[in-house]
């Protein structure tokens, strides 16, 4: 099965593995970085496909595994899928919304060894008004907080920052704190997928972001030690981009749910490019000689400016999605870059984002369902932004 | 010992969302917590695999260096726990 593609011989074992194990979900937010066209992917992978993988990967020399979706726990398989992750020695992360995490499911992944919980505070702007103004959403949540306690774990929580809801920081970290959270990651956005073709409502004015980061380190500084507190700002606003995923194929490994190996979340939308299934190749045969996981290693597919940065080797000139996505050319430089042709791309959004949103000049709110799904993924299949300078 | 954290009999273990275990694939011990791993270098995993829960400061120090005979070992250990239990990584019970 192995195929002309020259691997690297100093290609590093994957440490990473996300599973994505299903791509359904009760929510519909509109951030969600699943790919657009989920609904016409392939079916889920069976329990034993999942461990086969898993194990393929442990094997390499692969270490963390993260359970997530769409909502991991829409699966009725997911406490095995945990204890044979534990068996084979990694340590395991759910990630989850906590909706359907019962006491017998929590006792069930405590039982199989499940490692870690993160609680992600998905909203979609109806469901925040709903938490905000209503006891009975808290309770729930409160609920789960109070079982993942229970069950000794620590409370980890991740909230999406975006436009619609940090100027409601200090609620969401009060919220956390009444709920006993021991870690808060508050992530803004990254613009992808369902991001991305709601960019123009996610993305937060400067002023929001410097306000939100006031609130937070004012916050920081009354719980100490009691609580730690992550701040992510979107990388429009920096002037270099993310190492993003510590380079191509380096040390991260996703699995989608219909069985797609990728080096990341988004990639399976970059055209040219064919992704192998873990239903038909070993995992091993995968990272190191399928052409997909090859084609962005190194730096001999780089284009100047990267091809010749001294900065390459810090961030491999970011995102190779975001480079395609925005400039039409995966083998771009990332254009949050400010050394990029393309920087324009961005300072245009970081402009339009300071300004009110006039409804006339916005795509109107998509949210993640299966009709919409459906009816995005079958046009190109690639969410282009509005306004975007892609030419096809 | 006097503005340390630790005092010699204080007995520590591993903070709950770590976990040590020796990796054959990076041929070295390893602390693994949600967010990564931290690569434990020569003598960092043969220190926290004795941090077990049960065992204080002193006596882990005791065991390394019957372990390690010869070697000065006492100054450097308890710097190293002072500065795990600064990160996060251990506790006192």
């Amino acid at each position: 099965m192995s195929e002309a593609g020259s691997a690297p011989s100093n290609v590093k074992p994957p440490l990473w593995v996300n599973a994505e194990i299903t791509f359904r979900c009760p929510l519909h937010c509109l951030f969600c970085y699943n790919p657009v066209d989920y609904a016409h992917s392939g079916p889920e992978l069976t329990t034993d496909e999942w461990v086969t993988a898993l194990r393929q990967a442990r094997e390499l020399g692969a270490i963390q595994l993260g359970i997530s979706g769409g909502e991991p726990l829409m699966r009725d398989d997911t406490e095995i899928i945990v204890a044979e992750a534990h068996k084979l020695g990694y340590f395991t992360t759910l990630l989850t919304s906590g909706i359907g995490l019962t006491e017998k499911r929590i006792a069930a992944f405590r039982e199989g060894g499940l490692d870690a919980i993160q609680l992600s505070f998905q909203d979609s702007t109806r469901e925040l008004n709903d938490f905000l103004s209503s006891t009975r959403t808290f309770e729930l949540k409160s609920k789960v907080a109070a079982l993942i306690k229970q069950y000794d774990y620590p409370m980890v929580l991740n909230v999406v920052l975006h436009r619609l809801n940090i100027d409601h920081v200090d609620k969401i970290l009060d919220m956390a704190e009444a709920m006993g959270a021991e870690q808060v990651e508050l992530a803004n956005t990254q613009y992808y997928s369902w991001a991305l073709v709601n960019r123009d409502q996610l993305m937060p004015s400067l002023e929001q972001l410097q306000r939100a980061e006031q609130i937070t380190n004012a916050f920081r500084a009354r719980v100490g030690n009691k609580m730690k507190i992550y701040f992510v700002v979107p990388d429009y606003y920096a002037t270099r981009p993310k190492a993003c995923m510590n380079g191509w194929g380096s040390v991260f490994l996703n699995i989608a749910a219909d069985g797609m190996a990728l080096p990341c979340h988004e990639a399976r939308m970059l055209p040219g490019l064919t992704f192998p299934n873990v239903k038909d190749h070993d995992v091993r045969w995968i990272w190191h000689e399928s052409p997909g996981f090859n084609a962005y290693r190194g730096d001999s597919w780089m284009k100047e400016p990267c091809r010749t940065c001294p900065e390459k080797t810090k961030d491999f000139g970011g995102c190779r999605c975001q480079a395609f996505m925005l400039t039409g050319d995966a083998t771009n430089a990332d254009p949050v870059c400010d050394l990029s042709p393309n920087h324009h791309l961005i300072a245009e959004q970081v402009a339009k984002a300071q300004q009110p949103i006039e409804p006339a000049n916005v795509h109107p709110i998509v949210f993640r369902d299966d009709k919409n799904s459906r009816r995005l993924g079958a046009k190109s299949g690639v969410p282009v932004p509005a306004g975007a300078a892609v030419d096809s | 010992m006097s503005e340390s954290n630790l005092s010699l009999d204080s007995v520590i273990s591993l903070q709950r969302q770590y976990r040590f275990q020796y990796e054959e694939a990076q041929q070295s011990y390893v602390l693994l917590y949600p967010e990564g791993l931290i690569k434990l270098h020569g003598s960092a995993g043969e220190i926290l695999k004795r941090v077990d829960g049960k065992t204080t400061v002193e006596g882990i120090v005791s065991d390394l260096q019957q372990n390690f005979p010869g070697v000065e070992l006492r100054q450097d250990v308890i710097e190293f726990l002072e500065d795990a239990y600064v990160r996060g990584w251990i506790r006192t019970k």
